[in-house]
């Protein structure tokens, strides 16, 4: 497999002679990846955008023996930096000069779709409206003439349904056509209120002549009257200090000129409105408002969460953990058993243990992993599809603010009780840098099925009757330190700052089966080559610790490094078995049991009935309590690196959860003992 | 109403009034934010909900916008339809 793709060493990737370069823009829930899938299919790249976190997907795909290089701009509601998203996208038209931008808004919502594109149009790049949802629209009783709003804005509009494949044709002809130059491009630019005219006139005056290419003058004064950041860094830096000065005192008098900029363009906006549409929406109460009476009502809509959460998880265990062990036992039990019986009488005894057991085995452990992520994958896109996610996070968010998140952690947040893997990959919903890196950091403490597997064997051991009471306690317990870690991580390496909550409740629609078919299939995907590789490895390193340098896990590195580690241990009341046994379930949770049961020589049987022997109920609580908030697995741990792309934060959570761990755990031993 | 003329906070419309908004007042970064999403003054907006407690929820230019407390509070509404 190609692990070099283009997009990861190149900012420019090379333009091949007669491809013509197609960016694609839009608000969010305006069925731009509707439209980006329908064109091109498979044939399309996903990954991140250079040395950023947000998602990139491109496509190709020929049309009249023309070859086009599609790009899919992260969808934003305007192109002022307010978030990675909007400086990658104006970025990437002000840098990469598309041959044509096109521009999706939604015929349903045309007044606050057509403001991107008064955004788009003052960038040097033709624009193509795509009016797509014209059959919401239709459905809502509304009458929009496209050719009027062709005449009014000055470019190409054509009118289509993407979920219908209805106008790709047109639209695909009109973008060929704009790209040959063939046709006359003159659009009616926005311009700021009246009153902010002069103002405008003189920054522009200015910082004539200061302003670096490729960035148009009149766009960089706008940008600095809307305070957008990215802008105003770079003109302090280019500009000369007194001029400086002069520009940051004009800026500071007219604080306002913001709310002008953007007034500016609704105005432009209401005048294409007013001449195409016909008739306005018909005042009628719709479905989605209907159904939203319910999905967000503060007690009824918690209910309705939990009902599709129980039925998400319902679907993962009763399809997803058969299918798991199906796999397990056939297709890496298989794959063991064939590389024995195919080199074993030939190649040296510890090459034929490496392969069948350390690669197999970490193969294994990412393969075994897939059909649980992708049905997670497939659920979260469903509800993403459908409009619900946007419900869940309304009615969840007070809950969230505890630990200086909002609603929209909730939901990856949640997935964790099933798995921390796609809980961490769901955190691509949260917009905010912050948030997102906040919800990554405290997705592993919240307990996941494996972990729950081994309280659910282990308590029993050390409890008894009052196992059942225990386990729920470690549960709530983790969740509480989840809460409290959330905070003090707010505090302190955020300053208690909280990003908005302000979000749009797109309409309800019927699901999209080839979008969410797309992005299960993509992000399966991404999850193989790129924490799968991490999973591998490291799998592989544990298991010669394990195995090395003979005499089994007693006499191996493992169990020295547990010795050498016993004084830490001790501290939470852990000697180096139980220490050996955290350990090992750094490759799956599961593992821990399984070494316990090695280094106390038994069979599953008497496993328990040692450790209970063995050790006091204080060092068995302290054991569970620093096993429910220990590292978690190699696997998630392969996501946070993946998703947060940065070793220095993947480091930083596993140290984290380290010393929230062992301080838990020490806690607990002391007053466990004091109590018993 | 009585009070018409003089703006209040939006989070203190109940469900079901509508108003015009007067003034946006917060940062430039969640100003920014609330321009984008439709919310600049003159808009139309009606309240679909509000409980009192928790996040509320609004209509602007045909969409439906979800907002907390703390940011509804900082748009100043003048009550009454435009």
């Amino acid at each position: 497999m190609n692990r070099h793709m283009p997009h990861q060493t190149a900012v420019l990737p090379e333009v091949r002679e007669g491809t013509v370069l197609v960016a694609l823009a839009g608000q969010p829930n305006v069925g731009k990846s509707t439209l980006f899938n329908l064109l091109t299919g498979l044939h399309q790249h996903v990954g991140n955008w250079p040395g950023k976190t947000v998602e990139r997907k491109e496509g190709r795909f020929t049309y009249g023996g023309v070859s086009y290089r599609l790009v899919d701009l992260p969808g934003t509601y305007s192109l002022t930096a307010n978030s990675p998203e909007e400086v990658i996208a104006r970025e990437f038209i002000l840098q990469e000069r598309p041959d044509v931008v096109i521009a999706v808004v939604d015929a349903a919502t045309l007044e606050r779709s057509l403001y991107l594109v008064a955004e788009l149009l003052a960038l040097p790049a033709p624009v193509v409206v795509a009016l797509n949802m014209m059959d919401v629209a239709r459905q809502e009783g509304m009458e929009i003439e496209p050719e009027v709003l062709q005449a009014a804005l000055g470019v190409p509009v054509v009118p289509m349904t993407a979920t219908r494949g209805e106008g790709v044709e047109a639209l695909l002809e009109t973008v060929a056509r704009v790209a040959r130059g063939e046709v006359p491009y003159s659009p009616r630019l926005p311009q700021i209120r009246e009153d902010h005219r002069p103002v405008l006139e003189e920054l522009e005056g200015l910082i004539l002549g200061y302003v670096p290419a490729p960035y148009p003058r009149e766009w960089v004064a706008l940008k600095l009257l809307e305070g957008d950041p990215e802008v105003t860094r770079m003109m302090r830096e280019t500009l000369p200090q007194e001029r400086w000065e002069r520009v940051h005192a004009l800026l500071r008098a007219h604080d306002d000129a913001q709310v002008a900029v953007a007034s500016g363009r609704y105005e432009w906006v209401g005048r294409m409105v007013r001449a195409a549409v016909r008739r306005p929406r018909v005042g009628q109460i719709g479905l989605t408002e209907r159904l939203d009476r319910w999905a967000t009502h503060p007690v009824f809509g918690l209910g309705i969460l939990a009902l599709i959460l129980g039925a998400v998880f319902w679907l993962t265990y009763t399809v997803g953990s058969p299918l798991q062990d199906l796999l397990e036992t056939y297709v890496v039990g298989g794959l063991a058993e064939g590389v024995r019986a195919l080199l074993e009488p030939r190649a040296p005894e510890w090459v034929v243990a490496l392969l069948a057991d350390g690669i197999v085995g970490g193969v294994g452990a990412v393969l075994t992993f897939l059909p649980i992520l992708a049905l997670f994958f497939a659920a979260l896109a469903f509800l993403e599809d459908v409009g619900y996610m946007a419900r869940a996070a309304f009615v969840m968010d007070s809950v969230m603010h505890l630990m200086g998140l909002h609603g929209k952690s909730f939901l990856p947040l949640f997935l964790g009780f099933g798995c921390n893997v796609p809980a961490i990959l769901g955190t691509r919903v949260i917009e905010s840098r912050r948030a997102r890196l906040l919800t990554i950091l405290l997705a592993p403490l919240v307990p996941c099925t494996a972990r729950l597997a081994v309280i659910a064997f282990l308590a029993p051991a050390f409890f008894g009757r009052a196992a059942l009471a225990v386990s729920w306690g470690l549960i709530l317990f983790s969740i509480l330190v989840l809460a409290a870690t959330g905070a003090v991580l707010n505090r302190v390496l955020f300053q208690g700052r909280r990003s908005a909550f302000i979000m749009e409740l797109p309409l309800y629609h019927l699901p999209n089966w080839r979008t969410i078919g797309l992005s299960v299939w993509q992000r399966s995907l991404a999850f193989i080559r790129k924490a799968g590789t991490v999973i591998l490895a490291v799998s592989v390193v544990i298991w010669a610790l394990s195995t090395f340098p003979g005499g089994g896990v007693e006499g191996s590195y493992l169990a020295q490094l547990g010795r050498w580690l016993e004084p830490v241990g001790r501290l939470a009341g852990l000697d180096w078995r139980l220490t050996v046994a955290l350990l090992s379930s750094f490759v799956a949770k599961e593992n821990s049991v399984a070494t316990l049961g090695v280094l106390f020589r038994a069979g599953d049987e008497g496993l328990t009935d040692l450790l209970a022997a063995a050790y006091p109920p204080s060092v068995g609580l302290a054991y569970l309590v620093v096993q429910t908030l220990f590292v978690p697995c190699v696997a998630t741990v392969g996501v946070i690196r993946q998703e947060t792309a940065s070793w220095r934060w993947t480091f930083f959570a596993v140290g984290l959860l380290l010393v929230v761990s062992f301080l838990a755990g020490m806690a607990v031993y002391r007053v466990a003992a004091w109590v018993f | 109403m009585a009070d018409a003329g003089t703006a209040v906070p939006l989070n203190l419309m109940r469900t079901g009034e509508k108003g015009t908004i007067a003034e946006l007042t917060g940062g430039h970064g969640l100003r920014n934010r609330m321009l984008a999403l439709g919310l600049t003054p003159g808009a139309e907006v009606t309240v679909l909900q509000n409980y009192g407690r928790g996040p509320m929820l609004v209509r602007v230019r045909d969409v439906r916008v979800a907002l907390g407390r703390g940011e509804a509070a900082k748009i100043l509404v003048r009550r009454g339809e435009g």
